[in-house]
């Protein structure tokens, strides 16, 4: 999907109103020169329902994003079960938690004095959780320059997964305020909320984490079937809250 | 710049189940009663209404129907020793917040806790002897026996809408309920739940090896139901979004569609949301209360609300947290072991259940409710259990619930799984439908040093100090936990599942992943004020205009969900206001 920002851009110019066009055009033409993927700030998915939806990030930065996907992609790899994480709209998920509430700190103790405490005693860092991520992919992409000389969106597949597992299973250490495992797992449950979590979120797109393993979506009205489905699969296409509103 | 307003007779903190069920009774009465609520006004529509109420992320995850630690939390630690940091987000439990409080987004477990619950001490003494006890463990009995609460634990039951099955009516064993339990007057007001595939497996096995499976009594409605005071209740459709939403069907027995709405019909109820209270006031003496200090957060603006009765009825925590920062009683030391406001706060220990897999079964985890399920409880409620055989005191139930089948939740894979790529993804698509849970909920002594005081470093949003929460699991715990594990492993392998995870050992406790909001201890109740906070009708023995509801007054917990008692605990408090402090205030006997 990568390299086909402009070829979905020009088919959301032609289908959408002007507030998505200038959307649109500000995240293509703002950062596209700055990144030499080709810049994912400017990608447009199509929707489940067949509509085109710009997915310009608001809060990710072009390379933060480049590694936001390619770390998406290697937690929930593309095969017969469902697309990659990006393209399950994961990556767009984080972004908006990121630029809402939840990453500016929402229900969290901010206050001072900050220690730094033990597994056991939960978050304690000073930074928001939108700061986190950003110290987060600084720091890992700067941990890659310096062993792989690249950042991490432009390591091979296999390479990505060896600096995550060595990430999750605490075999390096970051520069900086940012412990390496402690985001790879913020990381990992931020993406497994934009698996899961209703469609209406962003990610979820076409209900696929749902569909994968039989998740039958909100309606949930069992009164019967708790005793007519006992050992008994329930397929049904799934619904979520945006197929219902 | 502080107003003060009209005195009334009772100030209510807190507008939850048990706030509700004071205000209900005691304004029927006549009284003049005013709530305070720190969270705002909420009803089932618009704010449970579907489709937005079946939000995992943002209610389950995000926890919007729950206390804001941003504004108030606690600091915890494990031992005296170490430094105590703040819980800056919610995890471990979930206090509630607004207008009916934690009842609101319950599952809606409850029980009767057992005769063994309300004499702790006494029967360990009596059958095991004074030694059996840790001299660390400071267990006491209930100021009440469970004889004398029963009318009220039915009381609670019907209003709640309880579905379940006697075990025992009026000394008659019952076919089908829980043989261990203490004898009830009558039956459930309605039936139980139609079990889940898993809950009947575990029922059949349990019963084969010679155990006493029963349903597990519930406050999800199994049908259509009006209660004694005429609230409507819905039949539980069994749509798997109970704990932590609220019910878009009303089968979820809860303070805001019942006792609430009672007491708002009456004309001499207010009720006042948004109202924090910072404190409660206390005359030159410090032996009575006059009113209580509070801030309307939407405005910023400060209030004194005078009253002859102050009835502390927020979150079990939020309970002691006021008592300390009010002067109410003397605070606990656990070094001195002098003090009593603060001791004996208990949790619940989990992490000895086991989750099986099976090639050829569908469990459709989905289909669930909050509460139903079936339990064990011959490791817990039965007094001819030997506790010798394990080396400790308490117990624990084994249960096959089904109440969350939720995917950012629920994604049960086999051990040895990895956490992402490609083998993840198959393992959760392969096992999602395919694993059922077997639990162990154990019951939590007290010990020295598990307990409450005021945090010295960090304030909360109106520059009070924090409470500060020393504790851990300990020795009792673990052997309980042991001990009760092999059991369920037992019967787990009786199942032949192509596999099983667990049990697990019971390490340090961790305030970070979710557990449950059994929080108790730490404002108690017991026979004298050198042994207790409270006395049997939870009034406090220092102040004793204020009384104090809720999980804080129990001694320790047990292996059951507190809600039975705290709701029984209610009627039976407001029962006392009415017809004993009413016409004599003043400690009562």
């Amino acid at each position: 999907m990568k390299n086909k920002n402009r070829r979905d851009f020009l088919k959301t110019v032609g289908t959408v109103g002007a507030t998505g066009i200038a959307a649109a055009v500000g995240g293509d033409t703002s950062v596209a020169g700055q990144s030499p993927a080709g810049s994912p700030a400017g990608r447009v998915l199509l929707d489940p329902a067949g509509g085109p939806v710009s997915h310009a990030y608001t809060f990710l930065t072009a390379p933060e994003a480049a590694f936001i996907e390619a770390a998406v992609d290697r937690f929930i790899p593309a095969d017969d079960l469902t697309p990659g994480g990006t393209d399950c709209g994961v990556a767009v998920f984080i972004d908006r938690q990121l630029a809402g509430a939840w990453g500016s700190g929402d229900r969290t103790y901010m206050q001072g004095p900050w220690q730094k405490g033990v597994p056991t005693q939960g978050y304690q860092s000073p930074l928001t959780p939108a700061e986190f991520f950003r110290a987060g992919i600084a720091a890992t992409n700067a941990y890659c320059r310096k062993t792989l000389q690249k950042d991490f969106d432009r390591l091979t597949v296999e390479q990505q997964n060896k600096v995550l597992q060595d990430m999750e299973q605490g075999r390096v250490t970051f520069e900086g305020t940012v412990p390496a495992q402690e985001f790879f797992n913020l990381l990992l449950g931020t993406a497994m909320q934009g698996f899961f979590a209703d469609p209406i979120y962003g990610g979820n797109r076409d209900k696929a984490a749902w569909k994968m393993i039989g998740f039958p979506g909100v309606i949930a009205i069992y009164s019967e079937h708790i005793k007519t489905y006992r050992n008994k699969k329930y397929d049904v296409e799934p619904k979520s809250i945006l197929d219902l509103s | 710049m502080t107003t003060r307003l009209r005195e009334v007779d009772v100030v209510i903190v807190g507008l939850g189940w048990t706030g509700g069920i004071l205000a209900k009774e005691l304004s029927e009465a006549g009284m003049r009663v005013v709530a305070l609520e720190r969270g705002g006004m909420r009803g089932t529509n618009p704010d449970f209404a579907i489709p937005q109420i079946r939000d995992e992320l943002k209610y389950a995850v995000r926890n919007h129907l729950m206390q804001n630690p941003a504004r108030d939390t606690l600091t915890f630690r494990h031992s005296p020793t170490e430094p105590s940091l703040p819980m800056r987000q919610l995890g471990s439990f979930l206090p509630g917040e607004g207008l009916g409080g934690a009842g609101v987004h319950w599952n809606g477990v409850t029980w009767r806790w057992t005769g063994i619950d309300h004499a702790a001490r006494s029967y360990y003494e009596q059958r095991y002897g004074k030694s059996f006890i840790p001299s660390d463990m400071p267990i006491q009995d209930w100021p009440m026996t469970y004889a004398e609460l029963e009318p009220y634990y039915d009381k609670f039951e019907r209003t709640a809408g309880v579905s379940g099955k006697a075990g025992n009516i009026r000394g008659t064993k019952q076919t089908g309920g829980n043989f261990f339990e203490q004898p009830r007057d009558r039956d459930y007001p309605l039936p139980a739940l139609e079990p889940s595939y898993s809950q009947i497996l575990f029922n059949d096995a349990t019963a084969q090896m010679g155990y006493h499976p029963f349903p597990r009594p519930c406050a999800n409605a199994s049908r259509a139901y009006t209660n004694p005071d005429g609230s409507h209740l819905g039949a539980c459709v069994y749509c798997g979004h109970c704990e932590r939403f609220g019910c878009e069907a009303n089968a979820k027995g809860s303070p805001h569609i019942t006792v609430i709405p009672k007491a708002m019909a009456q004309p001499s109820f207010e009720l006042r949301t948004h109202s924090w209270v910072t404190k409660v006031m206390l005359d030159s003496t410090k032996k009575k209360a006059i009113g209580v200090a509070y801030t309307d957060v939407s405005t910023g603006e400060e209030y004194e609300q005078p009253a002859a009765i102050v009835a502390l009825c927020a979150y079990a925590i939020n309970n002691v947290h006021l008592m300390l920062l009010s002067g109410i009683g003397t605070p606990y030391d656990a070094t001195t072991q002098k003090g009593i406001v603060g001791k004996n706060y208990c949790y619940q220990p989990g992490g000895g259940g086991v989750t099986l897999f099976f090639e050829d079964r569908i469990f459709n985890p989905f289909m669930a409710t909050g509460a139903f399920g079936i339990a064990i409880d011959d490791f817990h409620a039965n007094d001819q259990f030997d506790r010798a055989a394990m080396s400790a005191l308490g117990g624990a139930t084994i249960n096959v619930g089904q109440s969350n089948g939720r995917p950012i939740g629920y994604r049960p894979v086999p051990a040895g799984t990895p956490r992402w790529g490609a083998a993840w993804k198959k393992a959760t698509a392969k096992w999602y439908l395919r694993a059922m849970n077997i639990g162990v909920t154990a019951s939590n002594m007290p010990n020295r040093y598990n307990a409450y005081d005021l945090d010295p470093t960090y304030k909360n949003v109106f520059g009070q100090p924090l409470l500060r929460l020393t504790y851990n699991f300990l020795e009792n715990d673990k052997k309980v936990i042991g001990y009760v594990a092999q059991k369920a492993a037992e019967i787990a392998r009786s199942l032949k599942p192509a596999s099983m995870t667990g049990p697990g050992m019971l390490g340090d406790y961790n305030i970070v992943p979710y557990q449950s909001t059994h929080n108790t201890g730490g404002a108690i109740m017991g026979s004298s004020p050198g042994n207790s906070a409270l006395n049997k009708y939870l009034q406090s023995w220092d102040v004793p205009n204020v009384f104090v509801l809720g999980a804080s007054a129990f001694p320790h917990n047990s292996a059951y969900n507190p809600t039975g008692p705290v709701g029984a605990l209610a009627y039976w408090t407001a029962d006392a206001i009415k017809t004993k402090f009413r016409n004599r205030p003043g400690l009562m006997t």
